[in-house]
């Protein structure tokens, strides 16, 4: 269906394709779901879990786990990339710094991981994510944003970072990531919001 | 610490499904800088108080825009739903709503999106709304469904804009507080105040919150001594706004002691 009279206002081409929908956006929105947490690096931890089927005694057992100076003292990488997120902005080159999760998988041993993850934060969001969409380069657990400490109501000390979805999925007050043998649906996801998030598919709800 | 696990819950709602086109059955100047879109959508699926739809236009040329806006009636209205469209300076999608939709227009749309930010009636505890100017919008939604199916439980509103004429629904609010001894309504403004106005004059800040509570707790009979008991305080928060708004507002309820999953934030614009 066309509206005939409207011809929107548009802005400046952007340098290079932004996925369908969006619009391109200089600032950077906070659009979180409830308060910001804060959260002290001197008392920090991240965790991988395992899946609870393969815990000891039903449970779930802890793969890795550091604290702020162990992850500031890992191998440190750069992340230069643009980030869409399904309210419809898209902002093109942002810069980030942080650990990689393969990275993290090799400080811990992990050799051979589940499929999937769900990632767990501060103040109890989580989401869903195939590990095959963090390894290999895809994503990064960062600290610093545009030069500066990650800013708490951006996510800070440290928010996953998983730029080729949708940015729901690049968690928050990140704090681990639990192994799943099956995909499950995290908050967003539970509410209606895609399993997976290819914004270039446009992947936003349940269904797309 | 552990993952806590899907929203899954009873405010877990169906999905939006496929775009469908809605006719504009009338348009209401609200404000100066307000208007209200009733959408007229035969069929359209039952949505939650608090949820929102996608809206896309579609030029001539292909060229698309999308926006997402808050549904500010009642899910009990039939095959309706109003979109509360503040005129954003530079906004390509507002500024057709605002300078061309008029009635009879077919606008394509997808939802009801959301299950955070909404409210059903099997809450019964207190809950304080908190909006700033057009983030009034799915609050109107919840105290409208609220008020049609006659629910008891106790609401207080806080309404920050910015001069007299900016109090969007104020006749409805007005009678809402009027009838109902369980609404109380404290508007504020912040730029311009007008000889004789008798609410708050200035930005929603910690001594106003407080002040909110002590209202809730007042009323449930007794002097309020600091002790946040459950049906002397409120058990859920919805604020919704610009962020700067969101953001001050929802740490200073976290500091009160408030459950961080029950302060519910929707942060409108950048």
């Amino acid at each position: 269906m066309i509206n005939n009279r409207f011809f929107g206002r548009r802005r400046p081409e952007p340098p290079r394709p932004i996925p369908p929908g969006q619009y391109l956006e200089d600032g950077f929105p906070v659009l979180s779901a409830g308060p910001t947490p804060r959260v002290d690096t001197a008392t920090w931890e991240f965790t991988i879990q395992s899946s609870s089927a393969n815990g000891s005694e039903g449970g779930s057992e802890t793969l890795g786990s550091w604290d702020w100076d162990a992850l500031n003292a890992l191998p440190q990488t750069d992340f230069h990339t643009d980030i869409h997120c399904v309210t419809k902005w898209s902002k093109l080159d942002t810069d980030w710094r942080g650990v990689t999760i393969d990275t993290l998988f090799e400080d811990a041993g992990i050799t051979d991981p589940d499929d999937f993850v769900m990632a767990f934060c501060d103040g109890g969001y989580t989401t869903n994510l195939p590990v095959e969409d963090i390894v290999d380069g895809k994503g990064l657990l960062a600290h610093t944003y545009d030069g500066e400490p990650l800013a708490p109501e951006h996510g800070g000390p440290v928010r996953l970072l998983v730029p080729h979805l949708y940015f729901w999925k690049s968690a928050k007050w990140v704090r681990g990531l639990k192994f799943m043998d099956q995909d499950a649906p995290g908050f967003w996801e539970g509410y209606g919001y895609n399993m997976y998030g290819d914004p270039w598919r446009e992947q936003r709800y349940t269904g797309d | 610490m552990g993952p806590e696990g899907a929203g899954t819950g009873p405010e877990a709602t169906a999905t939006p499904g496929a775009w469908q086109i809605a006719t504009v059955e009338s348009v209401h100047t609200e404000s100066p800088r307000v208007k209200l879109f009733q959408l007229k959508l035969p069929g359209r699926g039952n949505f939650q108080a608090g949820q929102y739809y996608d809206v896309r236009l579609s030029a001539p040329d292909g060229y698309q825009a999308q926006r997402s806006y808050s549904i500010s009636s009642s899910p009990e209205e039939p095959d309706v739903i109003e979109l509360t469209i503040e005129l954003i300076t530079d906004g390509e999608v507002s500024s057709y709503f605002h300078e061309v939709v008029e009635k009879g227009e077919k606008i394509e749309l997808r939802g009801p999106i959301g299950g955070h930010f909404t409210w059903t009636p099997d809450y019964t505890e207190p809950v304080l709304l908190v909006a700033g100017g057009s983030g009034i919008a799915p609050l109107m939604s919840i105290l409208r469904h609220r008020r049609t199916v006659g629910a008891a439980s106790r609401m207080l509103l806080m309404f920050s804009v910015r001069t007299e004429s900016d109090i969007l629904f104020r006749r409805d609010l007005e009678q809402m507080a009027s009838e109902d001894t369980n609404f109380e309504l404290v508007i504020t403004l912040t730029r311009a105040v007008p000889e004789g106005w008798a609410g708050e004059t200035r930005r929603i800040d910690p001594q106003m919150i407080d002040a909110a509570f002590d209202m809730v707790s007042r009323e449930a009979g007794g002097e309020f001594d600091g002790a946040k008991e459950p049906d002397r305080t409120f058990g859920r928060a919805y604020i919704c706004g610009g962020t700067g708004f969101v953001e001050s507002i929802a740490s200073y309820l976290l500091e009160t002691g408030m459950d961080y999953n029950e302060i519910r934030t929707e942060r409108f614009g950048p």
